[in-house]
């Protein structure tokens, strides 16, 4: 008997109790994010120090600040799925197709509001089909949602024929200058983009569905038994990325007076990656929000970046590359892992 | 005469044509201790998993406080009454202990946002009361950090968070050591004078003859017994009826109810 209990002492010494000041609980809690921007921050003062005059004069900027929101909206609600232990591939056709019901309904003479609620529905719809589709189903959300893709995409072309939609009406519009124009010298999109990442933030770490999603993704089994609808909360997890595709679309059309057939391809490949360099694991059950975003941040940067240093674009893919296996390499070093 | 808390009646699981559980009837009442033995696939299982609402009868009622119950799910037995306690806990490992704790339940002010100031609070209460020393351990301790007698007191502290009326335990004891087994029939005890009823699942039959008053044998799908304390007399009675039960060469007990009346 007290042999045992020696046993259990010497074991439960091991084990540290969480920090209890309020900063340190906070950096702990949010250590994926924190080494995230830790990457940021060096990723920056190396292009400052390659080249400190694109880099500290503010065109640079001002070019990531159009794109970046448009990838902020991908990215966000990506961390909801892959943190529920799924994956979605077929974004790009989302965001393609709900920008497309925004065109033609602004070219049919409505309001671009009247279009913005149009493709966020249109979002909606095709996330609870790609959700539905994989959960119900039951089929690998990878092979499922890759088919989705190419099939949405497929459909856009055949329909369109492959013709893009001018929309210069969207030039003098009061919404358009409010969504997506200047304001200060700043693209006013990056505002609109942040609140929809503060509403993330507060729906992950602070709602129910965001524990939810997290316990789902840990351990569906035991979340089923405690009375989670664990299919509900998988397919809510596409319907929030259709919203998410649907809003990058409709930035993506706003900023160029255009929609193109192709609009949101190319998104595909850096908005996954940014979501692994923000920290979140591929296993589910936990995921940053906030370190999704910075790794957006880092992902556009590179892009930008490589180029404005005066490197060809060639070395776009290498340091690509070279970051997020840098960045995934300081998360296992950073994090923990419980399975 | 107690109050009839849980009645199964002729409760049936088949998974295509093998019976799991072939009609079933079982009831708990308010404020006893019931113990559910059998081998190895007799369905003790299947059984609380139906009561638990994770899987669904294919035929029979499932009856709380005498009423028949439709379209019964996880969700439903938890907002009855009833909690599980899993054989696998049913954890999630990654999540803190209050998360755990509040699984599928969180507590929430406007619009379904977590009050995390109440859950800690509550969480903070409920492992003490658990009789968790919360030197080592805070409520945001992991619990994939714990030891597997630490994670069966998160999971006991989920089941007693709703003052439920009927806690089910699956197997509880198993791979925990003594002192840890000691906290567990400590924790059924104090459940049973705190007028809740609880379901004790268990391969160790002297464990489950100490804390039982009453015990249901079931074998291959079907209840074989169900007889009080004084019925069966001593543990070692019931070893040598299941014994019996692996080996049919008659049955040795007599005053006890057989087959599956109540």
């Amino acid at each position: 008997m007290s042999l045992d209990l020696e046993a259990s002492d010497l074991r439960a010494a091991r084990v540290s109790r969480p920090p209890d000041g309020p900063v340190r609980r906070y950096l702990v809690a949010n250590r994926a994010a924190v080494g995230t921007f830790a990457v940021f921050v060096v990723m920056i003062g190396v292009f400052m120090i390659a080249s400190p005059r694109v880099f500290l004069s503010w065109p640079i900027y001002n070019s990531v600040l159009v794109t970046l929101p448009v990838a902020l909206c991908l990215v966000t609600p990506l961390v909801f799925i892959v943190t529920v232990g799924e994956i979605d591939l077929s974004f790009p056709a989302t965001m393609g197709f709900a920008a497309w019901i925004f065109a033609l309904i602004v070219q049919a003479g409505y309001s671009p509001l009247l279009a913005i609620v149009g493709a966020v529905v249109t979002g909606m719809i095709l996330g609870l089909g790609v959700g539905a589709l994989v959960v119900v189903a039951n089929l690998s959300s990878l092979i499922a949602t890759l088919g989705m893709n190419f099939m949405l995409r497929g459909f856009i072309m055949i329909v369109t024929q492959g013709k893009s939609i001018a929309l210069l009406s969207l030039m003098d519009s009061p919404t358009a200058a409010a969504l997506s124009g200047q304001f200060a010298g700043v693209p006013v999109q990056i505002f609109w983009a942040i609140g929809f990442v503060a509403f993330a933030v507060l729906l992950f770490n602070r709602h129910r569905f965001g524990a939810r999603v997290k316990a789902v993704g840990d351990n569906p089994d035991s979340a089923g038994q405690m009375g989670i609808n664990v299919n509900r909360t998988r397919i809510a997890t596409y319907v929030f990325m259709g919203v998410g595709a649907a809003l990058a679309g409709i930035f993506t059309t706003m900023v160029n007076f255009t929609w193109w057939p192709t609009t949101g391809d190319g998104y595909l490949l850096p908005a996954i990656a940014s979501v692994f360099v923000g920290g979140t694991p591929t296993w589910g059950g936990v995921g940053t929000i906030v370190g999704g975003a910075v790794g957006a941040l880092i992902v556009s940067f590179i892009q930008s970046g490589v180029v404005a240093a005066g490197l060809s674009g060639f070395y776009v893919q290498f340091f690509n590359g070279l970051i997020i296996i840098l960045a995934l390499l300081g998360h296992r070093w950073n994090q923990k892992r419980f399975r | 005469m107690s109050e009839r808390l849980i009645e199964l009646k002729d409760v049936a699981k088949s998974y295509g044509r093998v019976f799991a559980v072939g009609g079933v009837n079982l009831h708990v009442d308010r404020g006893e201790v019931v113990g559910l033995l059998g081998d190895n696939g007799a369905g003790k299982s299947t059984l609380i998993k139906m009561l638990a609402g994770a899987i669904q009868p294919t035929s029979g009622q499932i009856l709380v406080r005498g009423v028949a119950q439709p379209n019964w799910n996880a969700a439903r037995s938890r907002a009855a009454g009833i909690e599980t306690v899993f054989q696998d806990r049913a954890l999630c490992v990654q999540q803190t202990i209050t998360r755990n704790i509040f699984l599928g339940r969180e507590l929430t002010n406007w619009f379904g946002l977590l009050d995390p100031g109440r859950e800690r609070r509550e969480a903070e209460r409920l492992m003490r009361e658990i009789g968790f020393t919360s030197k080592v351990f805070s409520p945001d301790s992991i619990v994939g950090q714990l030891s597997g007698g630490e994670r069966q007191g998160v999971a006991l502290a989920r089941a007693i968070y709703n003052r439920a009326d009927l806690i089910v335990m699956d197997e509880p004891t198993t791979a925990l050591s003594l002192t840890e087994t000691e906290k567990v029939f400590r924790f059924v005890r104090a459940a049973r004078e705190g007028g809740r009823s609880v379901l004790f699942i268990g391969h160790n039959i002297h464990h489950v003859f100490d804390i039982a008053e009453r015990f249901v044998v079931m074998d291959r799908g079907r209840v074989a017994l169900q007889a009080t304390k004084a019925e069966v007399g001593s543990a070692e009675r019931l070893i040598a009826y299941m014994e019996k039960l692996a080996h049919p060469q008659g049955l040795p007990l007599d005053g006890a109810t057989h087959g599956a009346s109540a």
